[in-house]
C-alpha cells in the first residue's frame, strides 16, 4: 500500500481536528478499508484511526428508550451488548463476517462505507435509526444515497446511532459464502405505528426499503401477507454468484422467513 | 515513523515503525516471530490470527500502530512455562489436526480465543467459530475433534468421514 502518516486521538474533537488535514480518511476497525489500501485503491495522506476514542464506544439505552451505539462500537460488542435490549439488531451484528472481523469492525465504519451488501445499513434503515456525526444528527432515510454513497460531508465523523427499538424485529441473511456478506439481507422491523423493511445487496442503488412489503406486513405481520407480492428485477445487481431476478426473488423469500422469524 | 509499544508474550517492546506496517508485519518482521503466517493477505483465511487484549483478530488487517498500547499473544507465547505443548496443541497433536500446518497458527489462536468464551462449545459453536479459518489440507474434520478434546469433552463419537 502506499505511504501514510496514521493519527490516533483520543478525543472526538482530536479526530475532528485530524480530519481537517487534505486527504484525510477516517479508520473505523480497519475491516474493508485496510484491504481496499493494500489494493491501492484508495490513497489518503492521513489515516484517522478512529478506535481509540473511549468516547465512541459502547452500548446504552437513552431516557427516550432509544439504543444508542457509539460509532467505534465493534460487531463483538454489539452483538454481546445489545441482545437484552434489541435482539435483531444483536443477531445481525453476530453474523457479519468471522469471529476475528466482529472484534475489529465497527458500526459507524460499516455505515459510512454503505456497502452495498453490509449488514448494518439494513439494521439502520430497517428501523428508521438516526446517524449522529460531529455536527448533526442524520435520518436513516436520509442518510443511504447509493452505493457506497451517503450524506457525509468531508471531513465529517460519525459519532454514534440510535436506534429506535422494534416490538419485533428480525435480520434474514441469504449468506455469499466465500465474502460472508450478504448476497441478499432482509430487516423486518415491527413498531406500534407500522413496519418497515429495508433490504441490502441486492440493488445497484444500495439498501432500500420495500414499500409494498411494509404495507401488506403493517396490515398483517405474517409471511402469508407477502404472497401476491413480487419485487421487480430492474436494478437489481447481477454477477457471478446470482443474477438480478434470482436476487429479487430472494428478496421476497429472505422477507418471509424474516418476518417469521420474528421476535 | 511512529513508536508504537506494546506487550508481545509477555515482554514489553518498543519499535519505530511506519504508519503502514501491518501488526503482521511487525510481529514477523520487526520482532522475527514468524508463527503468525500470512496466508491470504485479504482477511480471509485466518492463518494471522492473534490476540489483541484478549480477542482473536487478523493481524494482516491491523496496523501496528492500532495496538499500541496493547497485550499481543501469538502462537510462540501459547506453550506452557516448561516447554511442553498446552491443552490446545496437544489435543491438534493428538488428533492429527494438522497436515501441512500452515494454518495451524491461527487455527490455535482461534480456538484459544473460543475456548475462553465458550468453555464447553458444541461441534456446531466450533465449526461456526472457524468460519474465518480456512484450512486446505484436513478438511476440518480433525480439527474440530481436536478442540473439542481440548475442551475436556469426548470426542468418541465424532467420527471423520
Amino acid at each position: 500500500m502506499y505511504a501514510f502518516e496514521i493519527e490516533r486521538p483520543t478525543t472526538i474533537a482530536d479526530a475532528v481536528k485530524a480530519m481537517e488535514h487534505d486527504g484525510a480518511q477516517a479508520l473505523g476497525g480497519g475491516q474493508t478499508l485496510i484491504p481496499t489500501l493494500k489494493a491501492r485503491l484508495a490513497a489518503p495522506d492521513v489515516l484517522v484511526s478512529l478506535t481509540a476514542i473511549g468516547e465512541m464506544k459502547g452500548v446504552c439505552m437513552s431516557d427516550d428508550g432509544m439504543l444508542c451505539i457509539g460509532a467505534a462500537t465493534t460487531h463483538a460488542t454489539v452483538a454481546r451488548e445489545a441482545a437484552a435490549h434489541f435482539p435483531g439488531l444483536a443477531g445481525l451484528a453476530s453474523h457479519i463476517g468471522d469471529p476475528a472481523v466482529r472484534n475489529r469492525g465497527t458500526i459507524g465504519g460499516s455505515l459510512a462505507n454503505n456497502d452495498p451488501a453490509a449488514c448494518y445499513p439494513a439494521a439502520a434503515l430497517g428501523t428508521g435509526a438516526v446517524i449522529i456525526t460531529n455536527t448533526r444528527q442524520i435520518a436513516a432515510d436520509d442518510y443511504f444515497q447509493g452505493m457506497f454513497t451517503t450524506a457525509l460531508h468531508g471531513g465529517e465523523v460519525i459519532t454514534e446511532v440510535r436506534f429506535p427499538i422494534p416490538q419485533k424485529s428480525h435480520y434474514m441473511k441469504f449468506v455469499q459464502p466465500a465474502s460472508r456478506f450478504a448476497l441478499v439481507g432482509v430487516f423486518v422491523a415491527k413498531y406500534a405505528d407500522g413496519v418497515r423493511v429495508a433490504v441490502t445487496g441486492a440493488s445497484e442503488d444500495g439498501v432500500f426499503r420495500w414499500s409494498e412489503a411494509e404495507a401488506a406486513l403493517s396490515a398483517d405481520f405474517s409471511a402469508k401477507a407477502l404472497d401476491g407480492l413480487s419485487v421487480d428485477a430492474d436494478g437489481m445487481i447481477g454477477d457471478l454468484h446470482g443474477s438480478p431476478a434470482y436476487r429479487a426473488h430472494l428478496v421476497k423469500v429472505m422477507t418471509g422467513r424474516a418476518v417469521a422469524a420474528a421476535a | 515513523m511512529a513508536s508504537v509499544a506494546m506487550v508481545v508474550n509477555g515482554k514489553s517492546v518498543t519499535k519505530e515503525v511506519e504508519g503502514r506496517t501491518l501488526l503482521v508485519d511487525f510481529l514477523r518482521n520487526d520482532l522475527r516471530l514468524t508463527g503468525t503466517h500470512v496466508g491470504c493477505d485479504t482477511s480471509q483465511c485466518g492463518a494471522c490470527v492473534v490476540h489483541v487484549n484478549g480477542q482473536a483478530v487478523k493481524a494482516c488487517t491491523i496496523f501496528a500502530v492500532e495496538a499500541d498500547g496493547a497485550e499481543v499473544a501469538t502462537i510462540e507465547g501459547q506453550a506452557n512455562k516448561d516447554g511442553s505443548l498446552n491443552v490446545i496443541q496437544q489435543a491438534f497433536q493428538d488428533h492429527h489436526g494438522l497436515q501441512c500446518g500452515f494454518c495451524t497458527p491461527g487455527m490455535v489462536m482461534s480456538a484459544a480465543a473460543l475456548l475462553k468464551e465458550n468453555p464447553k462449545p458444541t461441534e456446531a459453536d466450533v465449526r461456526s467459530y472457524l468460519e474465518g479459518n480456512i484450512c486446505r489440507c484436513t478438511g476440518y474434520h480433525n480439527i474440530v475433534k481436536a478442540i473439542m478434546a481440548a475442551s475436556g469433552q469426548d470426542v468418541t463419537a465424532i467420527a471423520a468421514e
